[in-house]
């Protein structure tokens, strides 16, 4: 008898355990992994003194003030973002659902109905594809430092985000009721609003909510490539190593993120 | 829930929310604002027509290809320490090593998480330097904090009959966690790990604008010069790289979870 007490999968984690540290070990060296250059004392010095400067926070009056408007600033942006965003994810939505297609219902395809479909379901890919911020860096070249650039860019990331999943909302629910209405004749527009939207309105609305929160918080990152808002004065307190003015600005942050969860979180219970 | 609910609540929530819009609208002075980019509309048009065609000449996308690589290494690099100190954190955070421990755990988890990638990357910057290096530590940062969360949630949503079973039968506290709770969490744990990879290289990618290197800082720099072909190359080959992300996280989810 000759049985060795031998872990069986053994070779395999071995093995992939040394392709693993081939892989990544040339990728340390890309990314500059050097955990010794943060403390190297000129780097030690300027973190510590402008972390040192956080306490005690700005609360000077004028600088108060500011903090206020650009916090409405912010709560604006996001919420004319997600408005905007919806104008352009409802018809993408509708255009690329296939919960509305005829075709499917009596298995000949039009081809022009797909053709529409497909050209929606590109227009959303490439309007989420790019992160926002680039959208936002691109638009302060067309609308100038401050709060349009940060709208138009939300409108757009976020409306292609939307439609991307409201088409998703409309194909995941029960579709006997829009099936039932589309084979006895009833127009799209009818069968949308009598069959699909009743039993996905729930959903869309709870989504859209939470969107919301999402854009708040996006709204404050555009703001440091000049998108106004809060992100914009977090921004010039932070190069200017004001510390004092960078945490109030964090602190300030934080409230309004948790304040924005909680009055999703409110309106979603009342919705659904 | 019913209780709670208003009454003609969708009708007051709706016309809030239209208040909550046609407001932002006005302080924004977003009708100004627009109108003002609408009368540039040539502008934007002779705008939008230069980043119809991409830059594809051969030193550019040499050093496209060298942006695109950086920016997976930090995206990679980033999520490893992140799993490793969403690791550390969770242990403690899932209450293993008593109530003040847990409280402290949960804080440190919260403020990491709260604050996004791009301001931990403008403390990053000033900690270890522009490059690379500040953008892999400031994606860890974040990351950690959520992936924490979600690896304490699923230690305590483990069974504990195994590591139970193991420490009643004399095991070490190690072993009995590694081989009692461990394989029930792994699976869990390294597909939230993937599934963050896949938004870190998005994030990646723009965290150069800060300073923290990547294809991010190639970009700021083209849209700064107004080099509408170099930037839209740029964000064709983001595009690109998040598809190859996916595509790669998925295969490893395959492999690594299903089995």
């Amino acid at each position: 008898m000759n049985t060795v007490a031998r872990d069986p999968v053994a070779r395999g984690r071995a093995t992939a355990l040394v392709l693993g540290v081939c892989v990544l070990w040339p990728l340390l060296q890309i990314a500059e992994f050097n955990p010794a250059a943060l403390f190297a004392p000129g780097n030690l010095a300027t973190l510590g003194g402008f972390l040192s400067t956080f306490l005690p926070p700005a609360t000077e009056a004028d600088f108060l003030g500011l903090l206020a408007a650009a916090t409405l600033d912010t709560l604006a942006i996001a919420t004319v973002g997600i408005a905007l965003a919806m104008l352009i994810a409802v018809p993408l939505a509708l255009l690329s659902t296939r919960s509305l297609s005829v075709g499917r219902l009596d298995g000949r395809l039009r081809p022009f109905s797909e053709a529409v479909r497909l050209f929606a379901r590109g227009l959303t890919l490439v309007l989420r594809g790019v992160p926002e911020l680039v959208w936002a860096l691109v638009f302060v070249r067309i609308f100038g430092l401050g709060p349009a650039a940060g709208v138009a860019a939300l409108a757009i990331t976020y409306g292609g985000m939307l439609a991307k999943v409201y088409a998703e909302i409309l194909e995941s629910t029960d579709l006997t009721p829009t099936r039932a209405l589309l084979a006895a004749g009833s127009g799209r527009l009818g069968a949308l609003g009598y069959g699909l939207l009743p039993v996905a309105s729930d959903e869309l609305v709870s989504y859209t909510v939470y969107r919301w929160e999402c854009a708040v918080r996006a709204s404050v990152v555009m703001g440091f490539v000049g998108a106004g808002g809060l992100g914009q004065l977090m921004d010039q307190s932070m190069k200017m190593l004001n510390g004092g003015e960078a945490c109030s600005i964090l602190i300030a942050f934080l409230l309004l993120v948790m304040a924005a969860d909680a009055l999703s979180a409110w309106l979603r219970r009342q919705v659904c | 829930m019913v209780a709670q609910r208003l009454p003609h609540r969708g009708l007051l929530i709706s016309a809030g929310v239209l208040a909550a819009v046609v407001a932002g609208v006005w302080r924004l002075d977003l009708v100004a604002g627009f109108a003002e980019g609408a009368q540039s509309l040539g502008e934007l048009l002779g705008f939008l027509q230069r980043f119809a065609t991409p830059d594809l000449s051969q030193p550019f996308l040499a050093k496209v290809g060298q942006g695109a690589i950086e920016t997976l290494a930090i995206s990679l690099i980033g999520t490893l320490l992140a799993v490793v100190g969403g690791v550390l954190f969770a242990l403690p955070a899932s209450g293993r090593f008593g109530r003040p421990a847990q409280a402290a755990a949960r804080f440190c988890l919260n403020l990491l998480r709260s604050v996004p990638e791009l301001v931990w990357a403008t403390l990053t910057v000033l900690a270890a330097g522009l490059g690379p290096f500040a953008g892999t530590l400031a994606l860890a940062l974040h990351t950690a904090g959520v992936l924490g969360r979600l690896y304490s949630e699923a230690l305590e949503n483990a069974p504990i009959a195994p590591e139970a079973a193991l420490r009643g039968a004399g095991s070490g506290a190690v072993a009995a966690f590694l081989y009692g709770t461990l394989p029930a969490v792994a699976p869990q744990w390294v597909a939230y790990g993937l599934y963050r990879w896949e938004m870190n290289i998005r994030v990646a990618a723009i965290l150069g604008f800060v300073g923290a290197g990547g294809l991010g800082a190639q970009l700021y720099y083209a849209l700064s010069l107004f080099h509408e072909a170099q930037a839209a190359t740029l964000i064709v080959a983001m595009l690109l790289l998040s598809l190859a992300v996916d595509a790669m996280s998925g295969w490893l989810r395959r492999r690594l979870v299903a089995a």
